[in-house]
């Protein structure tokens, strides 16, 4: 007979980084890793992933920022962030103390700006890995244009590989023909790892007001509405394309995550639901554990890509 | 900060059609907060995209532990906090931002509120009054569209009667007191040298229009915006108003939640 004291096994490796847990943050919902603090031991994380960073500060979009849709948020932060040399001299220190993967993810205008805010990064012990936001739909001049072309995508992977030996994970774009085609070419580039996915394009409008809601006009959904939408991007580029895959998109519960982990997901992000229930995290890491428990799985990695090969 | 996810509602009471008092109980949160800080309430757990709402704190009861919100009913999230009944639960999450200060040195202090922004100023007042500092003058000028809708002026009377100064009140309609906007109150107290220290809170009209009155009679001043908010912590960066004024600089933001609610009133750009 099966014991349900017996632990499971939780850990994960993605592009040869230890993951205790496949339990992490979406970079943009988190902060820079420890405003949570106060409600989520952090250390019990799998890894964190931060707000993006670009090359200089940057002061982000007008308000209003955000709206509230139906099962889901739009939002247009516009990368507000200190710039890397701030973030490195003022936050990073401060994460020492954090006994997970700390995961910082780029943003930038060209290709060499990654690249630079890469190896600026890439000299910290301290960060695991770093993710390419490639794909943030809000920024003018920025992310996107690399995000939905191949060939674009590709070169900015190749600047951040050529000066880093860090991981490198690229979040992909939703909004584009076909997400394999684009997962196929960081792929090929070098990228180690995918996350995916980020935010749908979309926007609201004030019909008292006859106007845009957002102060940028357009934004990006997050939450509930989009996970089925994630869910099958998650699973046809799992079929396609031999990367690890961190998988988000409207994560609020244990079964949510584990949707994404039998779709092909290696490690799963909770976004949006940290600003609704702020020990979300943590409350997913124990359903997982109950859900293996129960159900006798001995091992989270029995559970990629599960749903591929139905019992 | 303290995650309350169980905090009990004491009572909901309408006020006025469309306007709930709200009053949980929350000992911790309660005995720790301060004017001008806020909440994050949950609503409705079982919907479970739904953004938590900033509610600034009303008044506290520090003895039964209890705190209340005054709010309006002005979309989703308050339509469905206002069908929450007694002894109902409220996953709560504060106190939350910075609160109103009163600078060394001010003495001549001035209350302005536009409708419901009274919420986070009564908190300030009832301090004020605890505090039994007569040294204190002050003024307390409260706005509404109606007398129907202008609330809490008998309460702030006796609250503050041991006080200099004194209440007056304001209508659109002209159905009680002063007939107009509530911030013709304001001048006349900051032309006649009444108030060096002025808290303020309401539709954002009025708060451009009284900062702009401060900075014309040369007074200081302190208000609580609001702005569309998620986490409350500081870490989404969605809450954001921008500080800098001057048109062609880079924007400055500060985050309402954590830099604010509270700002002076020359910080904000309107």
């Amino acid at each position: 007979m099966k014991s349900l004291q017996e632990e499971p096994n939780l850990a994960v490796e993605i592009a040869g980084v230890k993951f205790k847990n496949p339990i992490v943050t979406a970079s943009g919902t988190f902060g820079f890793g420890k405003e949570y603090s106060v409600f989520v031991n952090l250390s019990q994380l799998g890894g964190i992933v931060l707000k993006s960073l670009t090359l200089q500060p940057c002061p982000g979009n007008p308000p209003p920022r955000i709206f509230e849709t139906s099962s889901g948020l739009l939002n247009s932060i516009g990368l507000e962030n200190p710039g890397v040399d701030n973030f490195i001299k003022f936050y990073l220190p401060g994460l020492k103390e954090i006994q997970t993967n700390i995961i910082a993810s780029i943003a930038g205008g060209a290709a060499e700006e990654y690249a630079a805010v890469a190896g600026r990064l890439g000299e910290s012990e301290l960060v695991s890995a770093l993710e390419l936001n490639i794909s943030c739909p809000n920024v003018k001049h920025g992310g996107m244009q690399f995000g939905v072309s191949p060939s674009a995508s590709a070169e900015v992977v190749k600047s951040v590989k050529s000066i880093t030996n860090k991981p490198v994970i690229v979040k992909l774009s939703p909004n584009v023909t076909s997400i394999v085609e684009i997962a196929r070419s960081v792929a090929a580039a070098g990228a180690d790892a995918l996350s995916m996915i980020n935010t749908l394009a979309g926007m609201a409008i004030d019909v008292y007001r006859r106007r845009p809601v957002l102060g940028n006009i357009k934004g990006g959904l997050s939450g509930p509405a989009i996970k089925p939408v994630a869910v099958g991007a998650v699973w046809d580029v799992y079929r396609e394309v031999d990367l690890p895959i961190i998988g988000m998109g409207g994560i609020t519960c244990a079964r949510d995550a584990l949707e994404f982990i039998m779709a092909g997901a290696r490690a799963v992000a909770a976004g949006t639901v940290n600003f609704i229930n702020p020990e979300a995290t943590i409350n997913i890491l124990e359903g997982i554990t109950l859900f293996l428990k129960e159900n006798g799985i001995k091992d989270i990695n029995d559970l990629v890509g599960a749903a591929h090969n139905p019992i | 900060m303290i995650h309350n996810p169980k905090a009990r509602i004491v009572s909901q009471k309408m006020i006025f059609p469309g306007c709930c008092l709200l009053t949980i109980s929350s000992p911790d949160i309660s005995r720790t907060a301060k004017p001008g800080q806020f909440i994050q309430v949950r609503i409705l757990p079982l919907l479970d995209s739904t953004l938590r709402r900033p509610f600034s704190i009303h008044r506290v009861d520090r003895e039964e532990g209890e705190l209340s919100l005054l709010y309006r009913v002005v979309g989703r999230g308050t339509a469905l906090l206002s069908m929450e009944k007694e002894n109902n639960f409220l996953d709560i999450i504060g106190p939350l931002g910075n609160g109103f200060t009163i600078p060394e040195g001010k003495k001549k202090l001035a209350i302005a509120a536009g409708g419901i922004g009274i919420a986070p100023l009564f908190f300030l007042l009832q301090e004020l009054a605890q505090s039994r500092n007569k040294d204190f003058s002050i003024y307390t000028l409260l706005g509404a569209r109606t007398s129907e809708e202008l609330i809490l002026a008998d309460e702030i009377t006796s609250l503050t009667d041991s006080f200099s100064g004194g209440v007056k009140v304001a209508t659109d309609d002209g159905t009680v007191g002063h007939s107009g906007p509530v911030t013709e109150l304001l001048e006349e107290v900051l032309a006649n040298r009444l108030a060096e220290m002025v808290y303020f809170c309401g539709p954002r009209d009025f708060l451009r229009v009284s900062a702009a009155m401060l900075e014309k009679y040369g007074a200081a001043g302190q208000l609580s915006i609001e702005e569309r908010m998620a986490c409350g912590i500081g870490a989404c960066y969605s809450c954001v108003c921008r500080t800098n004024r001057k048109k062609g600089e880079q924007p400055v933001y500060k985050r309402v939640c954590l830099d604010g609610p509270v700002f002076y009133s020359n910080e904000v750009a309107f």
